[in-house]
């Protein structure tokens, strides 16, 4: 066994640094590269892109990415396990066999697919058998939106992912599996942790939740300190060290950007956190109030004593679904006096709006420069305030009004208040709004098969 | 005397749906029972008058010298529905780091916040 598994995060989320990954593979040793493209809507997206083409549905980014980095992760035996497969993880993973074979690795790649997440079409007959999927917020059944619905995916845990790895895949996509699973799966498979050794499995979770944004754990986003972190041009993307006994060392590529301290991933730890007793996830549950952290200098942390407990009979589901139309406005107005002249102009706009009888569900304004971040907090700015931009946005389910609004914008120019510009980018577009719709499901109803091709 | 969060502690904030959490930490460990002393769920809804519409929960991890806040229905309906600006909440922990606290002089001396 393998007394140490280095896990490189290579992407945070779909559209991060393109040369994240290739700098993880080039600029040291590493064992495994962990790469996460899916954001919670993202599978709506490629389910639209499969209904166009039925060869399409994955993140074809993924593949220019294989043609660039497969031969040294071959030549290193560097394994790939990725989340790219969207709605169609077959359809992604013929296209990396192309790309194998056009770079002469036919016969030395063996890629692992793993599938079961996607539930779009038992939707029905699920409902038939009083599985209700009720949103996990709002407590709303399905029914409301069941003729909206886009993408519909259950959450995959690690199983599936160390099952491929036991079969010998280089490269493992999946489609909509757990960030946590990604890094979780590669340690089970190379220290063979059993299915019940929770602290285990929380340890490799936490390892997971800390690299799974990219950089986001390496210095970026650092509250901490941030004027003296260096070279963030350069920035370094994060390592999990992995150890047989569940500790672990985050860490990132020496001559790199960055930093990594306690601070900086405490942040990380703390980003997107709920009740921090019960971290849930498929292949267990971890209590985030057992971490301990130790620096060992040089951009090493130490991570050890994390306590799990078994997980739970559920798995999440993450539906998708069609919500109607938003568009926003912005113009930009100079001293003096630009908060007022925003805040007039926002009024007249909102009259305009209010005489043509346009229908919104919601309508909202904020001042950039005064209060888009803050809102009150930030108080009244000064009255010598040099530039305020004025933002508007609506949302509703007809789109025609919604297409009217994006029409009154650029008139305020010639129409209101005065010294005022930013209109360089045309009329706002009107965006189809694609909303997410958390749910359980009983994982005795997802099962996952983990299936190998060679190139 | 009043201190800034700011000075006491770092954050990060993220979002779950229309919730967003702020995680905030206290920037020497001899500083995290005053923060659990001070900064409770209540301090911290009235912080975000007008801001955060529903509940603010409060966890505690000692282990990181942190507490984790939630802030129920702050993000106008959250993810892609929202039409905020900050919809993810990201800078929802620096508008946390905006809070006062009242502390006694003594304590402040103790702390080496007196500076």
């Amino acid at each position: 066994m393998k007394q140490k598994v280095r896990i490189a995060a290579g992407q945070g989320f779909w559209g991060d640094l393109p040369d994240a990954p290739v700098r993880q593979v080039e600029g040291g040793p590493i064992d495994y590269l962990m790469l996460d493209y899916l954001a919670e809507v993202t599978m709506s997206i490629m389910q639209k892109q499969k209904a166009r083409d039925p060869a399409a549905g994955y993140a074809r980014d993924f593949v220019s990415l294989m043609k660039q980095i497969l031969p040294a992760c071959i030549e290193r035996d560097i394994k790939v396990v990725a989340n790219a497969g969207g709605v169609n993880v077959s359809g992604c993973a013929s296209a990396v066999r192309e790309v194998a074979r056009e770079l002469g690795l036919g016969g030395r790649l063996k890629i692992g697919i793993v599938t079961g997440d996607d539930i779009l079409d038992r939707i029905d007959e699920m409902l038939s058998r009083g599985i209700e999927l009720r949103n996990m917020d709002t407590d709303e059944p399905l029914g409301t939106v069941r003729d909206r619905i886009q993408s519909a995916n259950a959450y995959l845990g690690a199983a599936p992912i160390v099952e491929a790895l036991n079969q010998k895949a280089n490269v493992v996509i999946t489609g909509r599996a757990t960030d946590t699973g990604l890094t979780l799966g590669p340690m089970i498979h190379e220290f063979g942790w059993a299915a019940d050794d929770w602290d285990k499995l929380a340890a490799g979770t936490i390892a997971g939740h800390i690299i799974e944004c990219g950089a986001q754990c390496s210095g970026g986003n650092c509250q901490y300190d941030w004027q003296t972190i260096p070279d963030m041009a350069n920035i370094g993307f994060p390592i999990a060290e992995a150890a047989p006994d569940g500790t672990f060392v985050i860490t990132k590529h020496e001559g790199t950007g960055g930093r990594v301290n306690i601070p900086s991933i405490k942040e990380q730890l703390l980003y997107e956190m709920g009740d921090p007793h019960e971290y849930i996830t498929p292949d267990c549950v971890a209590d985030f109030t057992t971490i301990q952290l130790a620096d060992g200098g040089g951009d090493r942390v130490r991570v050890f004593g994390i306590k799990g407990r078994p997980a739970t009979d559920s798995l999440k589901v993450s539906i998708s679904y069609s919500a109607g139309y938003k568009a926003v406005g912005t113009l930009v107005y100079a001293w003096p006096d630009a908060y007022e002249k925003a805040r007039a102009a926002d009024k007249i706009l909102r009259g305009r709006l209010d005489r043509l009888g346009l229908k919104f569900d919601h309508t909202l304004t904020e001042f950039v420069g005064v209060n888009a971040t803050h809102g009150p907090l930030a108080g009244e700015p000064s009255r010598d305030v040099p530039e305020v931009q004025l933002r508007v946005g609506v949302r509703g389910d007809d789109r025609a009004d919604i297409e009217r609004f994006t029409k009154e914008i650029a008139p305020l120019i010639l129409t209101g208040p005065p010294a005022v510009t930013g209109f360089a980018g045309g009329r706002p577009k009107v965006e189809e709004i694609v909303a997410y719709w958390p749910a359980l499901i009983p994982k005795r109803e997802i099962s996952t098969t983990a299936e190998i091709i060679e190139a | 005397m009043r201190v800034r969060l700011a000075k006491l502690a770092h954050a990060r904030s993220g979002d779950k749906g229309d919730t967003a959490n702020v995680g905030l930490i206290a920037l020497r460990e001899e500083i995290y029972p005053l923060l659990v002393r001070e900064v409770t769920a209540e301090r911290v809804k009235q912080h975000f008058m007008g801001i955060c519409k529903g509940e603010v929960e409060r966890f505690e991890l000692p282990n990181l010298g942190a507490l984790n806040f939630l802030l129920h229905e702050s993000l106008g309906g959250g993810g892609t529905l929202s039409l905020m600006t900050d919809a993810q909440g990201k800078t929802f922990s620096s508008a946390l780091l905006r809070m006062e606290i009242e502390i006694s002089n003594e304590e402040a001396k103790r702390l080496g916040l007196d500076e």
